[in-house]
């Protein structure tokens, strides 16, 4: 893991996250995500020698039954989408060229 | 001399009834965008909810393939962006899949061989996008979401496969594995089975793996093997001609016989994985597992072996008969029922098979049930009926739903065992062949089977033909010289 975020470590990650930003943009969020970063070599400094590793509290995931409930319909769906075709589909811009 | 290097990634849709992580249906061929719910559509504030019939069939399928199931294993989000992904990102599972190892058996040319699987992990599907097929659809595409959040597996083989014929073989020998345990009903044609192969060759001997491409969209057994085909000689000629193999992500086109680029790899894809949130991490108990385990049915393989065992058939139709549990299950309730596993067998393979195939039906609605069928070959043990006509009534059968013996009965089809009668006949078929019969007694012994062939016409193969050998030889003996 890098030591700190480079303005082209933001644009890539930018980029992934489809977000265009300016160049006062890329400095300050470089700026803001090393911090996050040096918080984060803070915590790594703890000694946690002998503590077992989680990624959630708790028992495991709940389950449910495989039982099918009612789905919502689809007229209400479809108003709330920007596009939609008239054949029950969503419409969005082509993605293949 | 190049080597290929294969190694298959396969996904298969879990039965259940509702989807991965909420109620909404799993049916198929509904109209578009009316099995879904705030979870499956990605709208903010809905949380995932586990179903566990998903998590059972993915283990069942595990132990099935020897894999180790872990207690504890991890979602993740798969981050990336396209129009039927509607969350940007797919809950799939990453550095902790469910289960990891264990090995599927193939044979080819008559050599078995373990191939290894590195791991199976549970994810949610993602929608269909529709991108063709409608006027504006130069500038739209249509997104239908029913298949959104259905319950996948994918199983990943080690790159262990050295030939388009393996791969086909791998993927068929896990299909049916998954269909007979029901965790899948395999059906390709509707995308409940999708297959993907990671493709490289190298100079014989050398152990580095060479430039890989991924190679898309092989759905059928066929499509497998003609698309690794194609794919391995290309690359062959790309590196004969001293150029070099793109690392990139390639589509079976099956009208044009051929793979075609898609998107190169050569920066490779970053998905910027990481443990969901909305997900505690998956647990499975020992016990629960066992549960599984003991309640998993009789696995392609060991039935296979059990039918050359137990009911003495040759290998090759060991294999045939538990291609499908449902053929495999035909096959044992006629061979019970006739109490007669070879005959059993032998109509299955042939009449019936070869009908059903011709007409692509399968045998889930074969119109002759194993009952009715076992009643034919009881007819034809006892003597009843004669060979050829057991092959039209069994005709009669297929096409009017009828039993054998209503069938026997009402077109008199019964054995003829009258002597009387057969002899009428014999002195008949003689008298009006005499130059067969003098060919006979001049040495030329094979107009005896003539002979007896126009007996069996003139009783319309009905006659008992030990009477018939027996009565012509003795008309022929006794008869004059
Ligand atoms: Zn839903």
């Amino acid at each position: 893991m890098p030591r700190s975020f480079s303005r082209d470590d933001v644009r890539a990650i930018a980029r992934l996250a489809r977000l265009e930003l300016s160049e006062a943009e890329l400095e300050l969020f470089a700026r803001q995500l090393t911090g996050i970063l040096e918080y984060a070599d803070q915590v790594r400094d703890v000694d946690t020698a002998g503590v077992a590793g989680v990624s959630a509290a708790g028992t495991g995931a709940p389950m449910r039954d495989d039982e099918v409930q009612p789905s919502i319909p689809r007229d209400d769906i479809l108003r709330q989408a920007p596009g939609t075709a008239g054949s029950g589909f969503f419409k969005v811009p082509r993605v293949l060229s | 001399m190049y080597e290929s290097v294969i190694g298959l990634e396969i996904h298969a849709q879990l039965l259940t009834q509702s989807k991965i992580f909420c109620g909404c249906s799993t049916r198929t061929g509904d109209p578009p965008n009316t099995h879904v719910c705030p979870v499956c559509l990605g709208l903010p504030g809905a949380l995932p909810v586990l179903n566990r019939r998903a998590v059972e069939l993915a283990a069942q399928a595990a132990i099935a393939l020897g894999c180790t199931i872990h207690p504890t294993s991890v979602f993740a989000r798969k981050n990336y962006f396209y129009p039927d992904l509607p969350k940007g990102y797919q809950i799939s599972q990453y550095d902790r899949p469910l289960a990891t190892g264990g090995s599927l058996q193939i044979a080819t040319g008559g050599l078995a061989r373990e191939i290894g699987l590195i791991r199976v992990h549970l994810e949610e599907d993602a929608g269909k996008s529709l991108h063709e097929g409608f006027p504006d659809s130069d500038r739209f595409a249509r997104v239908d979401f029913n298949r959104s959040g259905v319950p996948l597996i994918e199983i990943v083989s080690r790159p262990e496969l050295h030939s388009a014929a393996e791969a086909a073989e791998f993927f068929s020998r896990l299909r049916s594995i998954l269909v007979a345990i029901g965790a899948s009903d395999g059906n390709m044609e509707e995308g409940s089975l999708r297959c993907d192969a990671n493709v490289s060759v190298r100079p014989g001997g050398a152990t580095a793996m060479g430039v890989k491409t991924e190679i898309k969209n092989l759905n059928s057994f066929r499509y497998v093997q003609r698309a690794l085909e194609f794919e391995l000689e290309r690359q062959t000629a790309v590196l004969e001609d001293g150029g070099r193999v793109i690392h990139e992500t390639r589509l079976w086109d099956p009208a044009a016989n051929r793979t075609h680029p898609m998107r190169s790899k050569e920066a490779a894809d970053d998905y910027r994985y990481f443990p969901e949130p909305d997900l505690p991490p998956l647990r499975i108990e020992d016990a629960w597992i066992e549960r599984l385990r003991a309640s998993l049915p009789e696995l392609p393989d060991a039935r296979r072996r059990r039918f050359v065992a137990s009911y003495g058939l040759p290998e090759y139709d060991a294999g045939v008969l538990t291609a499908s549990p449902a053929l495999a299950s035909y096959f044992e309730a006629t061979a019970a029922a006739a109490g007669n596993a070879k005959a059993a067998s032998n109509w299955i393979m042939g009449e019936l098979l070869g009908l059903l195939n011709e007409r692509g039906i399968g045998i889930e609605r074969a119109p002759i049930a194993p009952s009715a069928l076992a009643d034919l070959i009881r007819l034809v043990d006892s003597g009843t009926i004669s060979g050829p006509t057991a092959k039209a009534v069994f005709a009669a059968m297929y096409t009017s739903g009828r039993g054998a013996r209503a069938i026997v009965d009402a077109e008199g089809l019964a054995r003829v065992d009258d002597e009387a009668l057969i002899a009428r006949t014999v002195a008949g078929v003689l008298a009006a062949n005499e130059r067969a019969v003098r060919q006979y007694h001049e040495g030329k012994r094979q107009t005896f089977g003539f002979l007896v062939g126009q007996v069996m016409t003139a009783m319309q193969g009905r006659a008992n033909t030990e009477i018939v050998n027996r009565l012509v030889r003795r008309a022929l003996e006794e008869g004059p010289a």
